[in-house]
């Protein structure tokens, strides 16, 4: 006769020693699996008598269930612990490194941030972008203008031109974006709202210039465009622009061949050794030419001046990148140096908008 | 152009501060670039005279001075001057005066066991001088205690203004008073100039000697001779004025045409009569013609350029600068004063072309009044007389002086409608006089004016010129800003395709980590011939350099020598773009918006160089092939529809490259590895992978109706996966079998990827093993094992029928299919 204490003793030190699942697994077998030895106790039963039976029956039951119970509890522990080790042996070094993804590593350049914030902020003062060709005619990039003959711009020594032709005809790159507006008149009827930002190109290489450089121009042409709203909307571009609440601009008297009146303009700024703030301080800086467009232009273009008035404005891309980010100086906009590109460019889909702001 | 403040004040009678005269110029258009006052810079030197030196008892270099500085008791100042002595009236600064020759503040101090309260001044401690041959020695009846600056005249500011080239009136002193008075800041001084009575016939015959055609070369040349002059210096104030604005003074009769060159923007010229042989002539200068001018440079002439000559040959350069042998100097004792008029055209091309700048150039190019051709040679005769003595001749007149009589029918009116500013018309109209516009009014037309145009003013031709009087005069800053009227509602958007492209070409590039460079529109002529350009017609005649001369047919030589520059900089590994033009001809229509890309090194999309998840390798044509395809696809083109051929232009490396194309037409883009010569000719080492996308071939997106997209039909039925390996001639392209078994059952083949490609050891030589996977998406039931055998056998049948392919699994090419092709090899 098995003693049921002691074998309920040893089942449970057996439970308790089990350290794996499948070392559980036999416990549970040897005890009650079919030829466990409580399963064999239990299968003892039958041989007794109803009452012997009845009772032996109940404290079986119950050792059967303390061996259960135990086996489950014992089970808990054992998963715990093997989770645990199973963890532990997979834990990696999450302090390596990841590559950076394409979106974080590519850059848009300055300039062409920076025609983005101007395109956003004139086409929703309803301009158009209108684009030309950099490779110009005489008409189209002087004569229409009301250059006249001779005027120190024409020559070699500005301007880049191309060889004659048979003709006598000299191509040249344009020394502004000006003729873009010339080739808006002369394909557009008024009223006319276009800017025109893009690629110029004068003889000039220093420091401070560079013989690729970036304008954008504006042209407003309708039955009643004045002075008065072109400060208007040289104001609130600059206000937008540079993003602050509110700008003040000088306008200088000045001389353009096609503008009469022209200004100059120049907006008041606080330097604090290298940055330039808007919106505050004492100092003037020249940020830019305009003025009402000169009857000569307007005629050369098919606009009778005596109808038609407005003006134009023209700034460089360039400037006012560096005038807004900082940037030292302008020949590096052109070296495609990574680190300055790094540096001073613009994520992918940092993109401005009015809604958003300009720089988010 | 500069001025001394005082010198300003001969013409205006103004009260206003320096400050104030400064703020007016920028205002009406004479923009200030400096003022400079001399005064500021020595603030604190007074006048003083050492009362007692005595030898300093420790320093025999050293003297003990007590100063009478003309404030209260004498101080005791320490100085090393050898000249310090007793007597002398010198310069004192106190302590706390800053020192501009020392770049010091001067303090109290002890100098070896002395104390010393100030300094005693050198010429060279002012800053006015080099010299240091000891403290300043000042007349003895200098008065002392009275500030240094005053007493030396050197309390004078100096004003620069930048002029705009439309107002050769303002070269000169008197015509920046004008404006000044108009705004109301002071009254013109604008008294007629008394002529000169000549005394005798002026001797010197003068003759105008050109063709027919060319008389406005030089429409008036006036001549008139002073004889018995003396030439010495000019007079302290003229010699002080000059140095201020910068001219050196160099003699009395030279300083005086210097003097009306700037006091009234009228350019003269003095010839030393007794160096000018027989009469003069002007005409244009004859081929091998030279002059020695008076900037000590010689210069060949030609006959583009206008001479005045005399019987030696060229004497002077008309309008530009004078010659050294009929200079006057001081054995000059007779002169003869020239005023002309020369076409302003001829002069600044002269000018140009010899490279000869002067201040008579500048206002004779710019156009000098003629009225005062004659006043302006009598101002001068008067200033030699006064200052030379002398005797005048009558003035001989060549030509005749223009009388420009510009009228300007002007509805004042015109000043609101271009500015939106509203004046009255009082206001306008004494702007307009003040300015010397002479005006007339219309009986029946209280708004119309007739202005005549005041014969300095060569730049206002019409109403808009008067206009810009008014409002320059009478203030910009007094138009108010006013909004310009938006059309109602929202925006309606502006962008055209290709600007939109544009914009999105470089975020989607930047998106796949490359880094937007912006490079010169030029390349050199042998980089344009490298990529398919170098047509003379895009050949800079005057190139800033020999490497910035032809325009670019390709973004490619820009980010090559980009790359370069990099790697040379030690970063290997760059992944550039660019967006932006290119030339194939010089038509308006021969332009084109490319989208380039390169990768070097290991510059792959991942990221480049080693890691620790593994090292990239090197770039090759197909990272290139991914870029250009995100590119294209996110520009709207359904890559389905880009034909990728093999093969590009010559500057990519024959076998590992491709055209784009889309239908019959012409390459919309290529990309590949750049062919080894190229890069060794542009001296950039490899590896690198470009790819260059032509925006404006790209096709506009068919326009439809509505925004609204296809029907989106979704299958229930789950699809099924069944990859194929296929032996076929290794020349074969691994597209050409894709696109079989993509056609072998248009309705259930959903798709069809390449998985492996394998030569070698178990593949027959010359053949490769490709390995598809087939994606099948069933309809209407699920496919039974039949139907999924009868699709293998028609995958494989349309790839052996079309490329001659056999099933890797089974030779005869009869079995149905192979449900798993591992890795081969």
């Amino acid at each position: 006769m098995v003693d049921e204490a002691e074998l309920e003793a040893s089942i449970l030190a057996e439970v308790g020693a089990a350290d794996t699942e499948a070392a559980l697994d036999a416990v549970r077998v040897g005890a009650l699996g079919k030829k466990g030895s409580v399963s064999t106790l239990m299968a003892t039963l039958g041989r007794m008598s109803p009452d012997e039976r009845k009772a032996r029956g109940a404290a079986l039951n119950l050792l059967k269930d303390r061996v259960s119970a135990a086996l489950a509890e014992r089970r808990d522990v054992v998963m715990a612990r093997a989770m645990a080790a199973r963890l532990a042996a997979e834990t990696l070094d999450v302090s390596l490194p990841v590559r950076d993804a394409p979106v974080l590593a590519g850059r848009l350049h300055p300039i062409s941030q920076v025609t983005d914030e101007i395109t956003a902020i004139f086409a929703d003062m309803g301009f158009a972008i209108a684009e030309g060709p950099d490779v110009e005619t005489d008409f189209y990039n002087f004569t229409a203008l009301n250059f006249p003959v001779g005027h120190p711009a024409r020559e070699m020594h500005d301007t880049f031109f191309f060889e004659p032709k048979p003709d006598g005809e000299r191509r040249l790159l344009r020394t502004h974006t000006s003729p873009v507006q010339v080739r808006t008149m002369l394909a557009q009827k008024p009223p006319i709202r276009v800017v025109c930002p893009g690629r110029t190109y004068r003889c000039d290489s220093d420091q401070t210039h560079t013989p690729m450089f970036h304008q954008v121009e504006g042209l407003v042409i309708d039955k009643r465009a004045n002075l008065a709203n072109l400060k208007w909307v040289l104001e609130e571009f600059c206000r937008a622009f540079f993003e602050v609440d509110s700008v003040k601009m000088r306008f200088r008297p000045s001389f353009f061949p096609f503008t009469e009146p022209s200004m100059e303009v120049d907006i008041q700024c606080a330097r604090r050794g290298d940055e330039i703030r808007f919106g505050e301080g004492e100092d003037w800086l020249e940020i830019l030419g305009c003025g009402m467009v000169h009857a000569n232009v307007l005629r050369h273009c098919g606009i009778d001046p005596d109808e038609y008035q407005g003006f134009a404005w023209g700034m460089g891309i360039d400037r006012i990148a560096m005038l807004k980010y900082g940037m030292p100086d302008l020949r590096p906009f052109f070296d495609a140096d990574v680190r300055w590109l790094n540096h001073y460019g613009f994520r992918p889909l940092d993109m401005p908008t009015l809604a958003g702001g300009l720089t988010g | 152009m500069k001025f001394t403040l005082s010198w300003l004040k001969d013409h205006l009678d103004a009260e206003a501060s320096l400050a104030d005269i400064a703020d007016a110029l920028t205002r009406v258009g004479l923009e200030v670039e400096g003022v400079e006052d001399p005064a500021e810079r020595l603030r604190g030197f007074t006048v003083a005279r050492i009362v007692e030196a005595t030898q300093h008892p420790n320093a025999d270099r050293l003297r003990v001075c007590s100063v009478d500085t003309g404030a209260g008791a004498p101080v005791q100042v320490v100085c090393g001057a050898p000249n310090a002595r007793a007597g002398l009236v010198t310069v004192f600064s106190a302590p706390g005066t800053y020192i501009p020759g020392k770049d010091m503040t001067i303090a109290s101090g002890v100098i070896r066991g002395v104390e010393s309260n100030g300094m005693l001044c050198s010429a060279s401690e002012l800053g006015l001088s080099e010299e240091h041959d000891g403290i300043l020695e000042l007349p003895g009846d200098a008065p002392v205690g009275r500030p240094y600056g005053a007493f030396a005249g050197m309390d004078d500011p100096v004003v620069d203004v930048a002029l705009t080239p439309n107002r050769p009136d303002a070269a000169g002193v008197h015509g920046i008073a004008r404006d000044l008075a108009a705004l109301g800041l002071g009254r013109l001084k604008d008294e007629p100039v008394p002529a000169v009575e000549g005394r005798f016939p002026q001797p010197v015959a003068v003759a105008l000697d050109f063709a027919a055609g060319d008389e406005a070369l030089c429409p008036v040349f006036a001549l008139r001779l002073v004889r018995g002059v003396r030439n010495g210096s000019s007079p302290e104030w003229m010699r002080r004025r000059l140095a201020a604005i910068g001219l050196r003074p160099i003699n009395a009769l030279v300083d005086i045409t210097n003097y009306m060159t700037f006091d009234r923007g009228r350019p003269l010229h003095v010839f030393d009569a007794a160096k000018v042989q027989g009469g003069i002539v002007v005409r244009r200068a004859r081929d091998g013609e030279t002059l020695a001018a008076l900037n000590g440079r010689s210069y060949a002439l030609d006959p583009s350029t206008v001479v005045i000559a005399d019987a030696h040959g060229v004497e002077s350069i008309a309008g530009i600068m004078g010659g050294e042998a009929s200079g006057c100097d001081e054995a000059t004792t007779d002169v003869l004063i020239e005023s002309a008029l020369w076409d302003p055209t001829n002069i600044a091309q002269s000018g140009r072309r010899l490279s000869l700048s002067s201040d008579a150039r500048y206002r004779f190019e710019r156009g000098v009044d003629p009225a005062f051709a004659l006043p302006g040679l009598d101002l001068a005769t008067r200033l030699v007389l006064d200052i030379c003595g002398g005797e005048p001749s009558d003035v001989t007149l060549a030509g005749t002086v223009p009388k420009p009589d510009h009228r300007i029918d002007f509805p004042l009116s015109e000043v609101h409608r271009l500015t939106g500013l509203d004046l009255p018309p009082s206001d306008m109209q004494r702007i307009l006089e003040k300015l010397g516009f002479e005006l007339v009014g219309h009986p029946d037309n209280a708004d119309r004016i007739v202005a005549r145009v005041p014969s300095w003013r060569p730049d206002v031709h019409g109403k808009a010129d008067l206009v810009e009087e008014i409002v320059r005069i009478a203030g910009l800053d007094r138009v108010e800003s006013q909004p310009l009227p938006r059309e109602p509602g929202v925006p309606r958007p502006v962008l055209t395709l290709l600007q939109k492209r544009t914009r999105l070409a470089k975020r989607v590039l930047a998106g796949e980590g490359l880094l937007e460079a912006v490079t010169w529109s030029f390349v050199s002529d042998e980089q344009a011939a490298l990529f398919g350009g170098g047509k003379p017609e895009l050949r800079l005649a005057n190139p800033i350099a020999a490497d910035l001369s032809a325009m670019r047919p390709s973004l490619l030589p820009g980010l090559l020598a980009g790359a370069g520059r990099n790697a040379a900089r030690g970063a290997g590994d760059v992944a550039l773009f660019e967006v932006g033009q290119v030339f194939l001809g010089d038509g308006e229509g021969d332009q084109r918006i490319a989208a380039a890309g390169l990768r070097r090194g290991t510059a792959k999309a991942p990221g480049a160089g080693r890691h620790w998840t593994g090292a990239a390798g090197p770039v090759g044509v197909f990272d290139a092939k991914a870029d250009a395809l995100a590119l294209i696809a996110a520009l709207g083109v359904n890559p389905a529809g880009v034909q990728a051929v093999p093969g590009g232009p010559e500057w990519l490396h024959p076998g590992r490259s491709l055209t784009f194309r889309m239908g019959p037409k012409a390459a919309i883009g290529w990309c590949g590895e750049v062919h080894p010569e190229v890069l060794r000719a542009l001296d950039v080492a490899g590896p690198v992978a470009v790819f260059e996308i032509v925006l404006d071939a790209l096709p506009a997106p068919k326009a439809r109706p509505t925004k609204a997209r296809p029907k989106l039909v979704l299958s229930d039925l789950q699809p099924v996966e069944r990859d194929f390996a296929f032996l076929v001639d290794r020349k074969t392209a691994a597209s050409d079998l894709a696109s079989a078994a993509q056609g072998a059952d248009r309705a259930l083949v959903a798709a069809v990827s390449v998985f492996d490609v394998y030569e070698g050891k178990g593949v027959p030589e010359g053949q490769k093993s490709v390995a598809l996977a087939v994606t099948l998406q069933p309809k209407d039931r699920t496919l039974a094992e039949a139907d999924l055998d009868a699709v293998s056998r028609k995958i494989v049948d349309a790839v052996a029928r079309k490329v001659g392919a056999t099933l890797r699994s089974d030779p005869s090419g009869t079995a149905a299919a192979a449900d798993a092709a591992p890795k081969a090899g």
